[in-house]
């Protein structure tokens, strides 16, 4: 089966389910979630099957398919798992907020627009031509625009909504305006053949094209200055389009963000100065990212400045494309992406759970949860330390990873603010541990977890530590 | 093989936490930990006990573990002795039992798998395990402050902990080592221009995990707030791990170290003398222990600016076993003391030195036990750590060759006189509970019963045996390369 025919899969399965919603009968919608989780299983097991698309021309020309592009294909399929599982447990709030409240009426179409999204996030993983890449990103993002306000009787969705919208449009002009410039100085789209053309007189343009796709990028991945956007759609959006937005669609920008740089970073006329841009971005995503994140007091909003952080220490490693360590820029991205996949999924898991019990996101919420709830409170506290980045969990390895990268390129500001960062952190994901033991509770009625949700943190959780102590699978996965 | 000395405690944490008798189960797996280290001593050298196994190949990284030499042995010994104590202390209260023995297990796990990891990620990774039980521990089930107390020490061993990791990040890719395996790292050189900045770091680091003056102001509190086996694993076992980490790593980076000795002495000498100062002031027993476990590290610093002044364990033979033996005495006594200060508490209902007095007549058991533990903290011969000390002052002068005085052979006048310190607030504190005429506190006060005995029991048969006879200690080190009597012949250092 050539590989295209992938995403081309996931569209039919999207389109099927949308009108099969049509007749089902109104409580039957979860219906659609699991044949969608189903879909998605079964797409992942394609993506074993699917062959590397014939001498077809045109295909080949905008469609890369190698460990990087198979990588991220799967961790899209995976994240929209993740996401429709979670929305299963989610569904009674995001009906509170539709049409007809309170019946699973119109909640329906939501399982289907994930599916769009993730097949938009396939082919981003797989674009190697500025064409095809805007197109994938457009419609991913598009998608994404309905389900952060899907909870359309919600101000606070519908505020995020119209922000992400505004926002994401200037960020779409930024990126065709630079896609023209590079269009321009070399007169090719394909990325491979702009490598081969660059020279020192068409530098400057393609540059500055550069610069302004990475703004676009920046919006993409929630890196500084191109954030202000992330905490109130986070925090507006239902929970998980959120999860959805801080996982699947970071990593896919970051996927799109290796394939633009890759011929800058292996030009030697270009290298320096993009290590530069891209190194600035990283400092300053992971100092505003942390620094930000200390005075919050809602957890999605933490979860939000988290996720920026996150971006920057992923950026960390990508600026050192160029390093002497043993792990290219791709490892270490895909590496950190997998690690923070788990971490922020069993997140945004535990808020749910959360979430179901006492209707707030606040981290007062998570008061006394050591004694209503222990397990649960056991789990969070790993999560948590994962965050932190404590040894002996994923998340260690991840921050490890990125930091032996950037002293293998020597990157030392950066790396600076990293430490300062990670000190940071451990004091902010650390008052969540002291809010769920150190407090009381006003309430002492144990916190009920569904059992689905409980089973999903558990594994999540699990894996954490498995990774911590043996992280070597992912690198398999990652072709190391 | 030594993987098990981190798997028992570890499963039987697990176990308590999954519903199994809290106590009994915890008891037994200490015990069993106890008593397979101290077999260990006899066999450490063969080879069943090391292990290797590569969990990532690029960078390579290995759970790697076993006696990478003789401190390593000293230190296991240390952990299970005062793991043991701790545990039989018990004294949990009503329904957290679980998280109390659990926890205690896992600090213990921690600490023994750092002592033994000879792969540098795990060396790290098994002590950042154990502090996160601490801090829950001091934060849930503390007394006092516990709260403050634990905020405190959670922020300033994480940022001691980063500061390390950043330390030793830097040191692996400058010693462009093939794996993080001790033996691979130590094999390799490190450019001199790369070598001040890791020291420092590595001084900065470990030294806020080992209080080193002026990180040092999280430890009292937090002693004082702790729940007993807490204070015991963390002031006896813990906090060695910092020390242990300069020792293992100085040959990587002597050179290095010899840029910090100035401000080294000037801060350990803050610890001896500074804070001696604060501990005669303190008005609390759980404090003021609290603060001379802080000053007594001043000691083990003095032996490893002698060392950095030697420039080499060959050239000054005596500071490394100065250093470990003290570091098993102190952890020994001062893991004794907490013991016997809560056992102070529960009589007495306080621990104001003001309040107390004339426990003595009443309790003559405790007083006796608690008077051998301060002696032997304030260095008396015939227990452990006057073995530590005198080695520490004579490791001082070890390498002065007469002519004007260095600044090492200085401070070791300046550091004697820290004895002098010690015995005035250790004396003062023991008149001040236990002699004199009973105050009401104090008056018709029960004596330890046999339970609370046996763990002062042990670690005072531990303080005997080594400060009776020093070399049980010294002989192992003079195994693994240390020379312990000048004359021997030149060895490597590892």
């Amino acid at each position: 089966m050539p590989a295209h025919w992938l995403e081309a899969y996931v569209v039919l399965a999207g389109i099927v389910l949308l009108m099969l919603e049509a007749f089902l009968p109104r409580k039957e919608k979860f219906l659609i979630g699991c044949l969608g989780i189903g879909a998605l299983i079964f797409g992942l097991v394609l993506l074993f099957w699917a062959e590397a698309p014939e001498n077809n021309k045109e295909m080949t020309r905008f469609y890369a398919w190698d460990s990087q592009a198979k990588f991220f294909k799967g961790f899209a399929l995976l994240a929209g798992i993740m996401t429709l599982t979670l929305c299963l447990d989610y569904r009674k709030i995001l009906a509170k907020f539709t049409a007809n409240p309170d019946s699973d009426d119109s909640t329906g179409e939501y399982y289907c627009l994930i599916l769009f999204a993730v097949a938009g996030m396939m082919w981003m993983a797989s674009a190697k031509d500025l064409v095809s890449l805007f197109v994938s990103l457009e419609l991913t993002t598009i998608t994404l625009y309905i389900l952060v306000a899907y909870m359309r009787r919600n101000v606070g969705s519908l505020e995020a909504g119209v922000k992400f919208l505004i926002l994401g449009a200037i960020s779409t002009g930024f990126l065709v305006y630079g896609i023209s410039w590079i269009y321009g100085a070399t007169g090719t789209t394909s990325l491979a053949a702009i490598g081969e053309t660059m020279s020192e007189e068409n530098s400057t343009y393609l540059l500055f094209g550069l610069a302004l796709i990475l703004i676009s990028l920046a919006f993409k991945v929630g890196a500084v200055p191109m954030h202000l956007w992330i905490p109130d759609v986070y925090q507006g959006a239902p929970t998980p389009t959120t999860a959805f937005l801080s996982v699947a669609s970071k990593a896919s920008g970051f996927a799109v963000a290796l394939r633009v740089l890759q011929p800058f970073f292996e030009n030697s006329i270009t290298a320096e100065k993009t290590t530069f841009i891209v190194a600035v971005l990283a400092g300053a995503t992971i100092l505003v990212g942390n620094l930000a994140a200390i005075p919050q007091t809602n957890f999605k909003r933490l979860l939000a400045y988290s996720s920026i952080a996150n971006a920057g220490f992923i950026l960390l490693g990508i600026a050192a494309w160029n390093s002497k360590s043993d792990l290219s820029a791709f490892q270490v991205t895909g590496f950190y992406l997998s690690v923070y996949f788990l971490m922020t999924f069993a997140a945004f898991f535990i808020l749910g759970a959360i979430h179901r019990d006492s209707g707030s996101d606040e981290i007062a919420a998570f008061e006394g949860l050591g004694t209503r709830n222990p397990a649960l409170a056991f789990l969070t506290t790993i999560v948590i330390g994962a965050l932190a980045g404590l040894p002996l969990t994923a998340g260690f390895f991840g921050k490890l990873f990125a930091f032996q990268a950037a002293v293998g390129a020597s990157l030392w500001i950066p790396i600076s603010l990293g430490f300062v960062g990670v000190a940071a952190g451990f004091f902010y994901y650390f008052k969540i541990i002291r809010a769920m033991y150190w407090r009381k509770s006003l309430k002492t009625s144990p916190v009920k977890v569904r059992l689905l949700s409980f089973y999903v943190i558990a594994v999540l959780t699990g894996l954490i530590i498995f990774l911590g102590f043996f992280p070597q699978p992912i690198l398999w996965l990652l072709g190391a | 093989m030594s993987v098990i000395f981190v798997l028992i405690p570890l499963l039987a944490a697990i176990a308590i936490f999954s519903g199994v008798k809290a106590r009994i189960t915890a008891l037994i797996a200490s015990g069993l930990i106890l008593f397979l280290g101290l077999g260990s001593v006899f066999c450490w050298q063969a080879d069943v006990w090391s292990m290797s196994f590569e969990v990532l190949t690029t960078p390579s990284i290995h759970l790697a573990m076993g006696f990478y030499d003789g401190i390593s042995v000293i230190m296991l010994l240390l952990s299970v002795i005062v793991l043991y104590a701790a545990i039989l202390h018990g004294g949990a209260p009503e329904g957290s039992e679980r998280l109390w023995y659990g926890s205690s297990l896992l600090i213990g796990a921690g600490a023994i798998g750092a002592f033994l990891s000879t792969d540098l990620f795990f060396f790290y990774a098994f002590h950042e395990l154990a502090l996160i039980p601490t801090f829950l521990m001091i934060g849930i089930l503390g007394k006092g402050e516990r709260k403050e107390a634990a905020w405190k020490i959670t922020i300033y061993l994480a940022f001691g902990s980063i500061v390390l990791l950043a330390g030793l990040l830097w040191l692996v890719n400058a010693s462009g080592s093939e794996s993080w395996l001790f033996k691979d790292l130590l094999a390799s050189e490190i450019d001199p221009s790369a070598q001040k900045g890791i020291a420092a770091l590595l001084i900065v680091g470990f030294g806020t995990l080992v209080s080193l003056f002026p990180f040092h102001s999280w430890a009292a509190p937090a002693y004082a707030s702790a729940p007993t086996p807490v204070a015991m694993l963390h002031a006896g076992v813990l906090k060695k791990f910092g020390l242990y980490g300069l020792i293992r790593f100085y040959p990587m980076v002597s050179e290095g170290m010899q840029d910090w000795l100035g401000l080294l002495i000037v801060l350990l000498l803050g610890n001896i003398l500074w804070v001696g100062f604060v501990t005669i002031n303190q008005k609390r027993m759980d404090t003021l222990l609290g603060n001379s476990s802080v000053m007594h590290m001043g000691y083990i610093f003095l032996a490893f600016a002698a060392l950095i002044e030697a420039g080499s364990a060959s050239a000054n033979t005596i500071a490394i076993p100065a250093a470990v033996v003290l570091m098993f005495a102190h952890g020994i006594s001062i893991a004794m003391l907490f013991c016997l200060s809560d056992s102070i508490q529960k009589r007495t209902n306080t621990l104001e030195l003001t309040e107390l007095g004339g426990l003595a007549k009443a309790a003559p058991k405790l007083a006796f036990l608690f008077g051998l533990a301060g002696m032997a903290s304030i260095g008396l011969p015939g227990l452990a750590n006057f073995s530590g000390e005198v080695l520490v002052f004579l490791s001082g002068f070890e390498s002065y060759k007469g002519g004007p005085l260095g600044c090492v052979q200085v401070a070791t006048i300046l550091a004697l006189w820290g004895v002098v310190i010690s015995a005035v607030y250790m004396l003062r504190a023991f008149r001040g509970t236990f002699q004199g005429p009973a105050v009401k506190n104090s008056t018709g006060v029960a004596d330890l019963t046999f339970m609370e005995k046996m763990p002062a029991m042990i670690l005072a048969a531990a303080l005997l045996i080594v400060g009776l006879y020093p070399n049980s200690l010294l002989s192992l080190l003079e195994g693994c390369g240390y020379q312990v009597s000048s004359d021997a012949t030149e060895q490597s250092d590892n």
